[in-house]
């Protein structure tokens, strides 16, 4: 049985939120908007999930957008932010997800100007490029919660001053962060916050942008209005329910010292790693999410490493999943930390989840201490 | 929609449905709301000489809620003076039977039935006895 | 025989249990829970594969080649995928676009957001039977007609518009043709190979699969460019970003492959059942059926009951799941519009029933609902101030009514 330890590219469904799910797919087929009771049935279990979901990042259910993932949930912040963006500046940092990266680029073609702020060597936003940045052409700022391949956690209080400031909408991708770490919305200073189910042991293909109620914002999926005209599509509504689910699941977990046992792990792993020769923690000096590690073993190809590790029965990865495809291009987060291309590129990332142990921690020790000492001089050559 | 016990009830056992001659004088006739706007009201009142309505009867097209305002109201005007017919508004019947917020023209339409059936009475009245009447109000 | 009777197929469908047993495969620990994007472990490269099964199936009850299928989270997005990817790529060459009035939300909203962007829409009038006249259509072409959406079969009134037909007109004219086939596919005949279509809206909720997934085919011969409106890691070939929800993937391709094999068979089956409601209502007074009934979907009947109030109807079959109008205008009181833009005057628009029949209807379903529609008409036309008129001879159209 393999070890999975990729749990920021996604995690496994809860057994209990598949039982939450499957009445849904097998016995209440309504479409929520029907009037009918089978449509009745689906409507309060989307509010039901509303309730569990906005509970978990303290806001009211009214504020819960569903959107059909932490993608269209980027994008429908900052999309639906173009008309008060227009003529104006968009800045967002430098490591954030392609989602909200792409989205601005596609911004740019419509008259918005798009702003970088610079991150640190352990990828936090440099306050002075946060001042440069973020200033009264400023409509909407877009700085990530946590990284999803650092886990580097930003200083929301410092970017939401920022932007208060300057009168700025300020948005935050926490789709790494709920589940992890508690999470209090108007604590963040966010007025738009996106989140994904299959983070959380929830189902892929649902996730949610959160709206401050003072936010006026403009649909990109027109059709039926479901979701208050922000977001039409015939709900999907086992894959709700199992977000409600999840998200509840996670409250709990949370309530429970579910952070304090990710970061118990993540530094046996750490000390681990510590053990081995060449090895670098990316932001390791930075508050991180308690479950991240990204590091690099010097002279060792990430990519490599990684799919030895695979052969050995160990999933780990590269770097972001959603950037995989696009070849060999070293990460742009590490890039933006200043570290250089060679070293890029031998970055791997562990994300711990539900279900890790300690055994599966020493496990990847033990086969990584034998990958960097067996195979060193062919390593060493292929460098050379 | 979800509909109130209340609206259920009037929907499933509707109270005074049917017709009275609206030739007869003691008989006045409201008709109001139109087909292509989803609700059509027939109320009728039977009123002595007191001026007393002793009976009430009414036939409505419309949804649940329109059906059960209709309903209601033949109850409530039954045994009241055309005086005290007059003092009952769409409010008091919108809260009676916990329409929601867009079912709540159904509650303005009966009231609106209530007046025209009283105002049809009276024109009768001052017309004096004897005089035929059109067979729809609504004219 | 359980109540209340599901008869509204054409809103949703429950998912089929060969569906949601693929589907439990891909979601938990022990199964193919992996995001197909993760391409250093054996749980992405499993996602993957699975995925490529999917794209295999739906690929193939449409004969188109999955390279073609781009997934999406349900036709909504796919129509204005489609429409805002076509009219933003082709903004040079064009601006115009012609569709009709009697398409989905899901299109028109769409086209409405592009008139605020200046572009100019052409809404077509569809024929009384709710059907397209080709002439009209070719009639509203322009040289700056970049784009004509025509949906395949209608959601309300289930007609079937000659997408062929249409897709050889817009090709000689070089112009792109969409067609939403939400409700179509896996009912009626979809050839892409032989059809004429660059751009094709599916869903898997209205075939027995799940909500929340669905697919645009994107033609590739000739190659149709669209401008992708999600953003991100570039999944599905830069056109549509975000991770791809495996078990929904699946479910949507199980879905489509039990179509492709038994589409014939059920829809014989499903006509049948259809014929058997409309003979047993049919010869009740003033009732009147909209559409055309031979260019139409087997499962859908719509039935306007003349001085019948719908909503009402709906609360007296409340034995029955059916539906007034579309779903997605219902909890507003406003007519069909889709009756509307084939000329029925709002009273009749206002008394329509949808009926749709679908995989799990039975024949002793059928017979309990003609029966349960016949005594509520009767017993709503016994409360019905019109009925009355109606019977006395009077004509409605002649009544000066007090709207307010």
């Amino acid at each position: 049985m393999t070890i999975y330890l990729d749990h920021n590219a996604t995690t496994p469904l809860d057994q209990q939120v598949l039982a939450a799910m499957m009445p849904y797919l097998r016995l209440h087929h309504g479409n929520s908007s029907s009037v009918h009771r089978a449509g009745r049935v689906a409507r309060s279990a989307i509010d039901q999930a509303r309730i569990q979901v906005a509970a978990l990042v303290n806001v009211s259910p009214a504020q819960v957008v569903f959107t059909s993932g932490g993608t269209e949930a980027n994008n429908l912040a900052l999309q639906g932010m173009r008309r008060l963006a227009r003529g104006r500046t968009l800045a967002i940092s430098a490591i954030e997800h392609a989602s909200v990266l792409q989205t601005a680029r596609s911004l740019q073609a419509d008259g918005v100007n798009v702003r970088s702020i610079d991150v640190d060597a352990q990828g936090r936003v440099v306050a002075e490029s946060l001042q440069a940045g973020v200033r009264t052409d400023t409509a909407l700022v877009s700085v990530m919660m946590a990284n999803n391949e650092t886990g580097t956690v930003q200083d929301m209080v410092l970017v939401a001053e920022q932007a208060r400031q300057m009168g700025a909408i300020l948005h935050t991708d926490a789709v790494q962060v709920a589940g992890k770490v508690a999470i209090d919305f108007a604590a963040t200073g966010a007025q738009l916050m996106s989140l994904s189910a299959h983070k959380l042991n929830g189902p892929k293909g649902v996730g949610a942008l959160i709206i401050d109620r003072a936010v006026e914002i403009e649909p990109l999926l027109r059709g039926g209005g479901q979701e208050a005209g922000l977001r039409s599509g015939t709900e999907n509504v086992a894959g709700i329910v199992g977000f409600g689910a999840a998200a509840e699941l996670a409250a709990a977990g949370l309530k429970f010292g579910y952070e304090s046992s990710l970061r118990v792990l993540r530094d046996r792993l750490e000390s681990g790693l510590a053990t081995l020769p060449g090895v670098t923690v990316f932001g390791r000096y930075a508050e991180r999410l308690p479950n991240t590690v990204l590091f690099g073993v010097a002279g060792y190809d990430g990519e490599a490493l990684v799919l030895a590790l695979n052969e050995a029965g160990i999933a780990v990865s590269s770097g972001s999943a959603c950037d995989s495809h696009s070849g060999r291009a070293p990460s742009h987060v590490l890039l933006a930390m200043g570290v250089d291309e060679e070293m890029a590129r031998s970055a791997i990332r562990v994300s711990l989840g539900r279900g890790n142990t300690t055994q599966d921690v020493e496990q990847l020790i033990a086969v990584l201490a034998q990958q960097t000492s067996g195979f060193l001089s062919r390593s060493l050559g292929s460098w050379a | 929609m979800a509909y109130s016990e209340k609206v259920l009830d009037h929907y499933e056992n509707p109270r005074n449905v049917g017709s009275f001659n609206p030739h007869d004088t003691h008989v006045g006739t409201g008709m109001v709301g139109a087909p292509a706007c989803g609700d059509v009201m027939k109320l009728q009142i039977k009123v002595n000489d007191q001026g007393v309505i002793e009976e009430a009867k009414f036939k409505t097209y419309g949804c649940g809620s329109a059906i059960a305002s209709s309903s209601l109201l033949t109850e409530w005007v039954k045994g009241k003076t055309l005086e005290q017919a007059l003092e009952i508004k769409n409010t008091d019947i919108a809260a009676e039977l916990a329409l929601p917020p867009v079912k709540i023209h159904c509650s303005v339409l009966a009231e609106d039935a209530i007046r025209a059936a009283i105002k049809d009475y009276q024109s009768k009245m001052l017309q004096g006895a004897g005089t035929t009447k059109p067979d729809v109000a609504a004219g | 025989m359980k109540l209340p009777i599901y008869l509204d197929y054409a809103a949703t469908t429950p998912v089929d249990p060969r569906v949601a047993d693929k589907m439990m495969q891909c979601l938990t620990l022990d199964g193919v829970f992996g995001n197909a994007a993760s391409r250093s472990h054996v749980f992405g490269w499993k996602a993957e594969d699975a995925i490529d099964v999917a794209r295999n199936q739906v690929a193939a009850l449409i004969n188109a080649d999955p390279k073609e299928i781009v997934w999406t989270s349900g036709a909504t997005e796919s129509d204005n995928l489609a429409i805002k990817g076509v009219a933003h790529f082709y903004k040079k060459n064009g601006r115009h676009i012609v569709t009709c009035k009697t398409e989905h939300k899901a299109v028109l909203d769409t086209c409405r957001q592009l008139e605020r962007e200046g572009y100019e829409v052409t809404y077509l009038d569809p024929e009384p039977n709710g059907l397209i006249d080709l002439k009209k259509l070719e009639a509203a072409l322009r040289s700056d007609t970049i784009l004509v959406s025509i949906m395949h079969v209608n959601n309300e009134i289930g007609v079937i518009q000659d997408v062929a037909a249409i897709g050889e007109l817009c090709r000689s004219r070089g112009i792109l043709f969409h067609s939403d086939a939400a409700q179509s596919a896996g009912k009626v005949e979809i050839d892409m190979e032989r059809m004429k279509i660059d751009l094709l809206s599916l869903s898997a909720h209205k075939i027995y699969g799940p909500k929340g997934i669905g697919a645009l085919y994107v033609r590739r011969k000739p190659r149709v460019r669209i401008e992708a409106q999600l953003h991100g890691g570039g999944h599905e070939r830069g056109m549509r970003s975000g991770t791809l929800p495996t078990h929904q993937i699946v479910g949507m391709g199980e879905a489509f492959r039990i179509a492709r094999e038994e589409m014939r068979e059920e829809g014989a089956k499903i006509q049948k059942l259809r014929n058997r409601l409309w003979n047993g209502l049919r010869e009740m007074e003033e009732v009147y059926l909209n559409g055309d009934l031979e260019r139409r979907i087997p499962g859908n009947l719509n039935v306007s009951f003349n001085y019948v109030e719908g909503e009402s109807l709906i609360m007296a079959l409340k034995s029955l799941a059916v539906s007034s109008g579309s779903a997605c205008t219902s909890s507003s009181l406003e007519p069909s519009y889709v009756l509307r833009a084939i000329g029925r005057p709002d009273e009749l628009a206002h008394s329509s029933i949808r009926f749709s029949i679908g995989r799990f209807t039975t024949e002793e379903e059928i017979d309990y609902t003609i029966k349960a529609v016949r005594d509520s008409i009767s017993r709503l036309r016994e409360l019905s101030p019109l009925w009355d008129m109606y019977k006395d001879g009077i004509d409605l159209a002649k009544v000066q009514w007090v709207a307010h």
